[in-house]
């Protein structure tokens, strides 16, 4: 074993091999590595962001249901308010309308009763007079004792 | 497996296989002593081979890499790079656009390199000698020859950025105004200093070479023991498997905290 120009000829192979290297194999390699280490860490923050607005959302979106519930609720005691109110009007207005029509059926009712009683009072007053027509018909004056007579239809 | 015509020893049977393929300049293939410019044919082709099997594998899933869901290899490829780019960091904390693709290169490399390590020891040399082959060491990183180049070219590193960043001015003065600032210490500062420097290539280089050295010499020391190897080749390579990765880890840790000590104040 002594020492002879293997080791230039090996010196130089390693300097060829150094170059190639660091020309055309390192920095490709070591760039896709560092790219995808850079994207891997972009994704992982875009993840976490993703995470928090899910979050965010989840939260919105129950408060936008408690919203509506709440006014759901509103609306149906709006609604029942509403719907009571309008029957006690329609009740008031049935009583008002009972009671105007019951009006007039007795006012309808009395100008009856008051017209059959005039009639009848006149008939009663003819039938009176007729009665006493027959009955004087022979004795008494007509015309003498008429005053008479009025005076009793009057008080009929 | 020994050579042409001669017995098989068990010592020219570890001999052959520490036997490198050479060819030089002046003597041609597998001659003796042929001086410095020879060249270990074996070891570097399967170097570069598997230097290009890496390069070949990272830049085909780099071409294809996509930002969204990665596939298998894709995530496998990404989990090397990941873990390299986390060691550097830790350790080197100024900026620099090479020191993180040198040691990918290194760890991957190198834990290649180690690798052929598994592979059994008679397999790729008997095979190479039915086509005409007499010699193959398929092991770089038992070379010396490979990891000190690497710790060299390290080294060279080291210094030019020690030399960039704090100017040739500052190299002088961490040779010699340092553990002592004082310039009567200069002299004893400079041994300090320049040995703890080369200690550091030297060091380096020698520590792969003899992890790996040793042990491809017991895989080979195994092989021997005829049909006793079978129980005993099994354990030292499940063994291996944390070495050969240990030793990868360690040559790029080291390279990345020489090169972070050349850029920082101490």
């Amino acid at each position: 074993m002594n020492i002879n120009a293997t080791l230039i000829g090996q010196a130089i192979a390693f300097a060829i091999f150094v170059w190639f290297c660091m020309k055309y194999v390192w920095p490709p390699l070591l760039d896709a590595i560092e790219a995808r280490q850079k994207k891997i860490a972009d994704g992982l923050t875009q993840a976490e962001r993703a995470g928090k607005d899910l979050e965010l959302a989840q939260a919105k979106a129950t408060d936008k249901l408690k919203q509506a519930k709440a006014q759901a609720a509103e609306i149906i005691d709006q609604a029942n308010k509403r719907r009571t109110q309008i029957v006690e009007e329609a009740k008031n207005e049935a009583e008002t309308e009972r009671s105007k029509i019951i009006a007039q059926g007795e006012a309808e009712v009395e100008a009856e009763r008051n017209r059959a009683r005039e009639e009848l009072r006149q008939q009663v007053a003819v039938l009176a007079i007729a009665g006493a027509e027959k009955i004087i018909k022979r004795t008494i004056d007509k015309e003498a004792n008429s005053d008479i007579i009025d005076k009793l239809v009057a008080e009929l | 497996m020994a050579g042409q015509g001669e017995a098989l020893t068990s010592s020219s049977y570890i001999q052959h296989h520490l036997t490198n393929l050479t060819w030089s300049v002046d003597g041609g293939w597998n001659a003796h002593d042929a001086g410095f410019w020879t060249f270990h044919v074996d070891s570097l082709l399967v170097a570069v081979g598997l230097g290009v099997l890496f390069l070949w594998l990272f830049r085909s899933v780099a071409k294809h890499s996509t930002v969204g869901v990665p596939g298998k290899l894709q995530c496998f490829i990404e989990m090397v790079i990941d873990f390299v780019d986390e060691n550097v960091k830790d350790t080197f904390h100024g900026k620099n656009a090479l020191i993180a693709p040198l040691a990918l290169t290194i760890f991957v490399w190198v834990f290649l390199m180690n690798l052929m390590d598994l592979v059994p020891v008679d397999l790729l040399p008997h095979a190479a000698q039915t086509i005409g082959v007499p010699y193959l060491k398929v092991v770089p990183t038992t070379d010396l020859n490979v990891t000190l180049g690497m710790s060299l070219s390290v080294f060279a590193l080291i210094i030019y950025y020690t030399v960039k960043v704090k100017g040739f001015g500052g190299f002088v003065k961490e040779l010699t105004m340092q553990p002592f600032n004082h310039w009567a210490f200069i002299p004893v500062n400079f041994l300090l200093e320049s040995v703890t420097l080369l200690a550091k290539p030297v060091s380096l280089g020698l520590r792969l070479f003899g992890n790996l050295y040793a042990g491809e010499l017991i895989f080979i020391l195994i092989a021997l023991l005829g049909y006793w190897q079978l129980p005993l080749y099994f354990p030292w390579a499940v063994f291996h498997i944390l070495i050969i990765v240990l030793q990868a880890f360690i040559f790029m840790m080291l390279t990345i905290v020489y090169l972070s000590m050349a850029h920082e104040d101490h």
